[in-house]
């Protein structure tokens, strides 16, 4: 009986699996390779059409809180004169469009196509100079070590020595470093997003800033020497482990030795 | 003598019944009784050969494993060896000699201990409490052999040697006393060490590390610069990292009508909306150097003690217990900032001292 049923056309639950699954990856597949191709896509910020792109952009998804001519409402900051580096920071790592007014406005998906966001830094950028967005050669071949150095006295405080984070006040955090672009680092550093401080050239120079961002990289590439990074929290969740899995190992020995045999 | 209220008839107190105790009435009749030992439970292993025979299997399979625990070690010594300049080595020569001592141990812990509770004989014994205190004899004895060790030592008769005793006795911790006074500066009063720093009038402000003297012009507004006095790179490492301890300073720009003063005088210590305080908190002396641009606080990560940079760094939250002291500056002719003067009042957390000049 089993056996007619299935002569007579019905399909096996495997099937129907695997069909959804190699429809899936099929428009996925294409859908990344869209993307990919236009991400790739070289972008002239000075062009007049993509300053258009940008203005038009620019009107449809910033201008209520930031203004029709972004000069700032009481909703959001002026942004004539903070560069296309700012916009491609803020957009590239989806903290704009923001989702809810917070204490801070918290890295997300990121909301639109690579050209979509240099179009919107162009138009930024042709309101007033500002910081532009950081060339792939100042990005790269930094010192490692001077880095670890300039990091510790200047970044560490509050992203961590590992760069994995950490509390501020009143629900503000500095985010974990892990995974950022070295773009959105360099420009994070030169525009100084939301509470963070600025670091103009004069503070940090450029190179001072590639070897910065070299010591991320090579805190990212290279596991740690100690063994389990216990998310390179420190004491905190050292300390929690140590209380919860060394005493109670101890505590359960404990118990275990001085129990009667059954 | 207690009387009613409603009349004079004394109040007559309740005859017992008989066979109670006077003065036991509140005592409840089911005290509680000793139990006893509870009955012997014998175990599993001394009733069934067969699981003695396997607990016993055990206790020397856990012997055994211990000994491959520390073979495991030695092997991982050899042939995970510490390359040099290569970190991942090191971690896999402490992971695996880790995991082997751990695992000797760990075995012969385990094995020792259930030899003793499932191997060896199960026998209960109890020992009776008994009085502490000697009987009269013992401790006559025991006087009687103090006398007798007193006369014999010549302790109280011998007052030369007792006092090279005592005097000897007294002697020997001082070198330690003199050891800590050691780590204390020796030359200088520790006090007025506590009280200055490095700054003086005139000294640039540079950056850290590179002793970089720092323009007016370079500081832009949300800037934060992390700031050492002039000349302190050039010191031997020891007494840089001292001077530095006190010296260091956050430097920071705000738009000038940000800045709230108390005085034109605190005013003063400003330039055009850049400000220099002290980066040692005045709790317990972390470096307080979490500064939020747009809210001007600046928070210590020790003890989360939260500072005002637009209200002359008052503690708007925590456990410090004042501001933190601020660094007059100004700019020299050449526009580069530099300090009027020391702080005006000693950085860093209290001490006793602290107040007296």
């Amino acid at each position: 009986m089993n056996r007619q049923n299935r002569k007579s056309g019905r399909r096996s639950p495997v099937a129907s699996v695997s069909l959804l699954l190699i429809g899936l990856l099929a428009t996925g597949g294409a859908y990344a390779a869209f993307t990919a191709s236009t991400a790739s896509a070289a972008v002239d910020l000075s062009s007049p059409e993509v300053i258009d792109q940008g203005a038009k952009l620019f009107a449809a998804n910033c201008a209520t809180c930031h203004g029709q001519q972004a000069q700032g409402t009481q909703n959001g900051p002026s942004l004539i004169g903070v560069g296309a580096a700012s916009v491609d920071f803020q957009v590239g790592t989806g903290r704009m469009p923001m989702q809810a007014s917070g204490p801070q406005a918290p890295s997300k998906p990121v909301q639109f196509e690579e050209s979509q966001i240099k179009a919107l830094a162009a138009y930024v950028a042709s309101l007033a100079p500002g910081p532009a967005i950081p060339s792939e050669s100042q990005l790269t071949g930094g010192d490692v070590a001077a880095g670890g150095e300039l990091f510790r006295i200047n970044c560490a405080m509050c992203h961590n020595v590992a760069g994995a984070g950490g509390a501020l006040t009143e629900g503000k955090y500095a985010p974990v470093l892990k995974g950022v672009a070295p773009v959105h680092v360099y420009e994070a550093m030169l525009t100084g997003p939301q509470n963070m401080p600025a670091f103009n050239d004069l503070n940090l120079t450029p190179d001072d800033k590639k070897n910065i961002i070299a010591y991320l990289q090579y805190n990212e590439e290279n596991p740690s020497a100690g063994g389990l990074e216990l998310g390179s929290l420190g004491p905190v969740s050292e300390g929690l482990f140590l209380w919860i899995f060394g005493l109670g190992g101890i505590v359960a020995l404990t118990v275990w030795i001085t129990a009667k045999s059954n | 003598m207690a009387q009613n209220e409603n009349g004079s008839s004394d109040i007559v107190p309740m005859t017992p019944p008989s066979g109670a105790v006077v003065g036991t009435g509140v005592v409840p009749a089911d005290t509680f009784e000793n139990p006893g030992l509870p009955p012997h439970r014998p175990r599993v292993t001394d009733l069934d050969p067969k699981k003695k025979k396997r607990a016993a299997r055990f206790v020397v399979a856990m012997f055994w494993l211990s000994v491959i625990g520390s073979l495991f070690a030695i092997f991982a010594y050899m042939f995970f060896p510490i390359e040099d300049g290569n970190m991942a080595s090191v971690r896999l020569n402490t992971l695996f000699m880790g995991l082997g001592i751990a695992l000797s141990l760990l075995a012969i812990g385990i094995a020792a201990v259930h030899w003793g509770k499932a191997v060896m004989a199960d026998k209960e014994g109890v020992d009776e409490r008994h009085p502490v205190r000697g009987t009269e004899e013992t401790r006559a004895r025991a006087v009687e052999i103090f006398k007798e060790a007193d006369e014999e030592s010549g302790f109280s008769r011998r007052t030369l040697i007792r006092g090279g005793l005592i005097a000897s006795l007294v002697a020997f911790p001082l070198p330690a006393i003199a050891l800590f006074r050691g780590l204390a500066p020796m030359d200088v009063d520790p006090n007025t060490e506590l009280k200055h720093t490095m700054w003086k009038k005139g000294l640039r402000l540079t950056q850290d590390p590179t002793g970089t003297p720092i323009k007016a012009s370079d500081v832009t507004i949300g800037s934060a610069f992390q700031v050492i006095p002039e000349g302190l790179v050039d010191l031997p490492e020891h007494e840089k990292l001292d001077a530095k301890a006190k010296a260091a300073v956050l430097l920071v720009r705000l738009k000038p009508e940000d800045l709230n003063w108390t005085s034109e005088q605190r005013a003063s210590w400003s330039y055009d909306g850049i400000v220099a305080y002290s980066k040692i908190c005045t709790h317990v002396g972390c470096p307080v150097a979490l500064y939020e641009q747009q809210t001007h606080h600046l928070l210590c990560p020790c003890h989360q003690s939260q500072f005002d940079i637009a209200n002359e760094c008052k503690v708007i939250f925590g456990p410090a217990a004042r501001p933190l002291p601020q660094l007059p500056i100004t700019v020299d002719s050449e526009g580069y900032l530099v300090a009027t003067s020391d702080f005006t009042e000693p950085v860093g957390p209290s001490f006793w001292e602290r107040s007296t000049s």
